[in-house]
């Protein structure tokens, strides 16, 4: 579990993060959504450890992260996977090298074990025959697999997930969210998402956190989002005609 | 004051670079792939502009010197003083700015944009020593680069001078060694050595800070190559006063 009390991040006179206080629960897929300059990214960077909050503490199973010295802040960042918004696939990397990179990086497994754990997880994500290609020479879904399966390779405790199904046509987008929802469930991690698509959230949203101008205006599951009453995370979830309809469908109780 | 902050952030950046070390078998693989990419595949084009330049210096030489009291032998003198104080490790040195700088700000700046650095950092390693680290290594090679140019650059500079007519093969090679001080090989040897350090670090600092998208890898390229040029510049001109004053 991630718990978040109180968390400020400022950019010089900027406060961007407004006393965040909020929990992220372990073998559930917990999302982060917001209009685009809510604060979304930055939170996700916090909870990475890639910026350090101006006030307040991460606490990952109950370890506050800035009271952990280096060591034990590494330690604890090689238990995070990430799967960022485009991939972020070393490009002189064949696909296996990609997936294998945190275990050459921090295991002293044979290569023979290292690749029997690559073919598992590439196959874990439906990916076969992919090993000795090049990030260029596979699709945009292809990569967002490999993305998930490197960062799963090395078994780790949280999973964060920028815009996971960005750029994706629609059934691929719900394929990849039931993936990493499976992956959630399968291995009991916590995993973060953030996210725009409405799809995402009405699919696989178990504790959903909405942030309006970098304060949590509405924390829930997608089972009471509909029942909210706060105008501005409607409006933001059920913005398009379509939505509206579905909206309606949820109250009537359909 | 944006300078002070850039000179600031960069000698922050070479303590990074030189923190956490990277797995030694990753690094040396690594390491491998730089020397491949930053000193061989450099070496045709070094070659190639040596071999003329060489044969330009001493041309130009042969022609200016018109008065019969001057011994030909001056001329192979010209060219071996040329090559071996300036042409080869200042003068090939911005070229390989271009060169070899570029690719390392472009390499390390599209790994910026395409949030690769990101990844590497959230897996807990130390991105500045994985990526650059292994570049400085592969530059401590760049001494043999030129003593490769200045080789190819006299051998230029005797084609050009015997073969066109200027000057007698043994004059020429009487020239070459005349007044030979062998201090200005090790004066040479040492400029090219900063030379290497500043090749690797400034484009990898303009990298590895780049902030924006593809246009600004280009833009963040080219302020690489213009910096590293000023700096290589004022290097040579400081080791010139410090080494041979």
């Amino acid at each position: 579990m991630i718990q978040v009390n109180n968390l400020h991040k400022s950019f010089g006179k900027e406060e961007i993060l407004k006393g965040i206080n909020t929990q992220f629960y372990q073998g559930k897929t917990n999302l982060i959504i917001g209009q685009s300059g809510a604060g979304k990214t930055v939170f996700l960077k916090c909870l990475l450890g890639l910026f350090e909050p101006t006030e307040g503490t991460i606490e990952y199973n109950g370890q506050a992260y800035s009271s952990l010295d280096a060591e034990k802040q590494r330690d604890l960042r090689q238990k995070m996977g990430m799967v960022f918004q485009g991939g972020a696939l070393f490009d002189s990397m064949t696909i296996a090298e990609n997936v294998m990179f945190p275990l050459r990086m921090f295991t002293k497994q044979k290569k023979s074990e290292m690749m029997d754990r690559v073919d598992e997880v590439l196959q874990r994500v439906n990916l076969e025959n992919v090993n000795h290609k090049f990030p260029s020479e596979i699709s945009g879904g292809m990569q967002k697999r490999v993305s998930i399966a490197r960062a799963i390779v090395n078994k780790p405790e949280y999973l964060f997930c920028d815009e996971p199904n960005s750029g994706l046509d629609p059934k691929t987008a719900i394929l990849i969210d039931n993936l990493i929802q499976e992956i959630t469930k399968e291995n009991d991690i916590t995993t973060v998402i953030n996210t725009h698509d409405m799809n995402s959230v009405l699919e696989i949203g178990e504790n959903i956190v909405y942030l309006k101008n970098g304060n949590l205006a509405w924390n829930g599951s997608k089972d009471e989002i509909y029942k909210s009453e706060d105008e501005s995370l409607t409006n933001f979830v059920y913005s398009s005609e379509l939505f509206k309809k579905v909206r309606k469908a949820q109250l009537k109780g359909l | 004051m944006k300078y002070l902050h850039d000179i600031g952030e960069y000698f922050i950046m070479l303590k990074k670079v030189f923190g956490r070390m990277t797995k030694t078998s990753v690094l040396r693989g690594l390491i491998f792939k730089e020397i491949d990419d930053l000193i061989i595949s450099s070496l045709g084009i070094v070659i190639f502009i040596s071999f003329f330049i060489g044969g330009v210096v001493t041309i130009q030489t042969a022609l200016n010197l018109n008065n019969p009291l001057i011994p030909k032998s001056l001329i192979a003198f010209t060219a071996r003083q040329s090559i071996i104080l300036e042409f080869s490790p200042t003068f090939i040195s911005i070229i390989m700015a271009g060169k070899v700088g570029s690719n390392i700000t472009s390499s390390i700046g599209t790994m910026r944009v395409m949030e690769q650095i990101d990844a590497l950092e959230v897996m807990g390693i130390n991105s500045a020593n994985y990526l650059i680290f292994p570049k400085i290594i592969a530059m401590l090679f760049y001494p043999f680069v030129i003593a490769i140019s200045m080789f190819v650059g006299i051998a230029g500079a005797y084609a050009a001078g015997v073969l066109g007519g200027f000057v007698a093969g043994e004059q020429f090679l009487n020239g070459l060694q005349n007044d030979f001080i062998s201090f200005h090989l090790v004066y040479a040897f040492i400029k090219t050595f900063f030379f290497a350090i500043i090749l690797a670090t400034i484009p990898a600092y303009h990298g590895y800070y780049m902030k924006g998208g593809a246009l600004e890898v280009g833009k963040a390229s080219t302020t690489a190559f213009v910096w590293t040029s000023v700096v290589l510049i004022l290097a040579n001109y400081l080791l010139t006063q410090l080494l041979l004053s």
